[in-house]
């Protein structure tokens, strides 16, 4: 894709919480890496997991027990939260990976069961509470991440949001990478043809092993900046209900582009955001929205484009 | 070395108690191409699909010049110089075929799992690539999306791929199959091109290919060896036209 196109997102990126309440920034950059670590794994390795909300929620749940009781500064917080999701995606990736299609997405919903289970009864969890009052703490024990700047009489948390935005940018850097990578081309192989990538020699489990890893430490990225921009780790991270929202973000946007699950992930956070009034109808126009798209933009919304364009967007 | 390059002791396979293969004692001839034939349900099939190890054996062994083989993953196989092909044309549709090369040459790069590298650096093997798509006539739709070639193109493009491992034994699954007669001639002769130096072993259903072809026939019956020899011992033998027509007098 065009550098220009690189360079003008990142710019906007940098300017955006002068224009755009920073949080809700910082909540649209957090889903938006989310939605990118699952499509990483079910567009460019054919691999549906539902339980991608184990890693985003486990991961918080760490990040926000280490930093709260333990002094972690918040880099590696973040650090460990991303190990420690890394490694449940190899636990969960191991048991998982010799079935596949609908057999696949059970056992990593089953298991990622098991971590929300954990979540809701285990003593340092805070149950139905979640951990609250997680402090943002000091950036490399220097830079106070939780400092707030009054500019033009609005008072913008810029040191986090600059933070938040140069993790986003490292993992969402790294996954374009994965996918354009050696290891990426041997993946794309072996989604189109599985048997073909055997009989040439690739041991498919261990790379579709590798993929799961990558993409659960990143979705445990996600789930741990998520966890300081909130101060609160929930069990809201850990349901079900996030898992199936990244499907839904991701089919959205556009499954196996590299911007569509921001594409999407902007679109869901927005739309629960802004009719957030609307109480229990926000799932009802979700819904409709969703039902929409998949009839109009079969491919997602970025998808068509790329087509339009007969571009890879 | 033995003569033989590939040889199998009593091979079996069963299907949940129905034997699709019993006691097959393969032998294939360095240097040969050699034909699996026989009618519908003869176990042409199972047999590729064990050699291959897509299936594992019930009973019995495979050797791949002398080496025991029957325990070895299918993947592990390849790198020992065993490559096949599969029925339906094996490429991968949504890569150009410049990269369905490529991905059987990275390999040896050994830099399959390094996701921290970019792309381009399997740039390099570009020019080898060319040259194995030259060699089966496709160097002028190396940048096509492989979705939008002609059958006849998709299959040359799947040889190409397997002769970028330089296997010392190619095991083809009919790679004639749902061809149009020109697509035919064109693989028939690529085959025999390709066969220097090398040994083959095809599953086929036309015969014509296999009299072109073929230096050595096996003929499966109900999953067992019928008959073997050169395509003229074969095709004269009785049990075999029976086998084909019903009766030896049809």
């Amino acid at each position: 894709m065009n550098r220009y196109i690189w360079l003008i997102l990142f710019a906007l990126g940098l300017a955006a919480p002068f224009a755009v309440y920073p949080v809700f920034l910082m909540k649209l950059l957090c889903f938006g890496l989310f939605a990118c670590t699952f499509n990483l794994l079910l567009g460019y390795a054919g691999l549906l997991s539902f339980g991608h909300a184990a890693f985003f929620g486990g991961a918080a749940y760490v990040t926000g027990y280490l930093v709260k009781n333990s002094g972690l500064t918040p880099e590696l917080g973040v650090l460990a939260g991303t190990l420690c999701a890394g490694i449940l995606g190899f636990v969960f990736g191991s048991l998982a990976i010799r079935r596949q299609g609908i057999y696949f997405a059970m056992i990593t919903l089953a298991l990622a069961q098991i971590v929300y289970f954990v979540a809701l009864k285990a003593p340092f969890t805070g149950g139905e509470d979640g951990l609250q009052d997680i402090p943002r703490g000091m950036l490399f024990g220097v830079i106070d991440l939780g400092k707030v700047y009054a500019v033009g009489g609005k008072s913008l948390e810029l040191n986090l949001y600059y933070f938040v935005f140069a993790v986003f940018c490292l993992g969402f850097w790294l996954i374009c990478r994965t996918i354009n990578s050696p290891f990426g081309q041997v993946l794309k192989a072996i989604r189109e043809n599985e048997p073909r990538a055997v009989s040439l020699g690739y041991r498919v489990e261990r790379f579709k092993l590798m993929a799961f890893v990558i993409s659960a430490a990143l979705a445990g990225t996600a789930g741990a900046t998520k966890a300081l921009v909130f101060q609160l780790a929930s069990l809201t991270d850990a349901n079900w209900h996030t898992s199936g929202e990244v499907v839904l973000m991701t089919l959205l946007g556009g499954l196996g582009t590299i911007l569509g699950p921001l594409v999407g992930a902007f679109t869901v956070v927005t739309l629960h955001s802004e009719l957030s009034s609307a109480g229990s109808w926000v799932t009802v126009i979700i819904g409709f929205t969703f039902v929409v798209c998949v009839l109009l933009f079969r491919r997602g919304v970025v998808g068509e484009l790329a087509r339009l364009l007969k571009k890879s967007l | 070395m033995s003569d033989f390059i590939l040889e199998t002791k009593n091979l079996t396979k069963e299907f949940k108690g129905f034997a699709a293969v019993t006691d097959v004692n393969l032998r294939v001839r360095r240097g040969y191409i050699h034909a699996l034939i026989g009618p519908n349900g003869a176990g042409k099939t199972t047999v590729f699909n064990l050699l291959t190890k897509f299936h594992t054996p019930t009973s019995g062994t495979i050797s791949f010049n002398g080496v025991d083989i029957t325990r070895e993953r299918a993947a592990d196989i390849a790198l020992r110089g065993v490559v096949r092909s599969f029925q339906i044309s094996a490429v991968f549709p949504h890569l150009t075929p410049l990269e369905n090369v490529r991905v059987a040459l990275q390999r040896k790069l050994g830099t399959a799992y390094h996701f921290w590298k970019p792309a381009s650096t399997l740039h390099r093997l570009n020019d080898r690539a060319m040259e194995l798509l030259d060699a089966v006539g496709l160097s002028d739709a190396a940048g096509v999306p492989t979705v939008e070639l002609s059958y006849g193109r998709k299959r040359a493009l799947e040889i190409a791929t397997t002769l970028a491992l330089e296997p010392e034994l190619i095991l083809l699954d009919e790679p004639t199959q749902g061809m149009g007669a020109e697509d035919v001639g064109r693989i028939t002769a690529l085959v025999k091109r390709v066969s220097t130096g090398r040994t083959i072993l095809m599953v086929e259903h036309n015969l014509k290919v296999v009299s072109t072809l073929a230096g050595r026939v096996t003929v499966l019956q109900r999953g067992a060896i019928l008959a073997e020899g050169s395509y003229d011992e074969v095709s004269g033998d009785p049990r075999v036209m029976e086998a084909y027509m019903g009766s030896a007098h049809a």
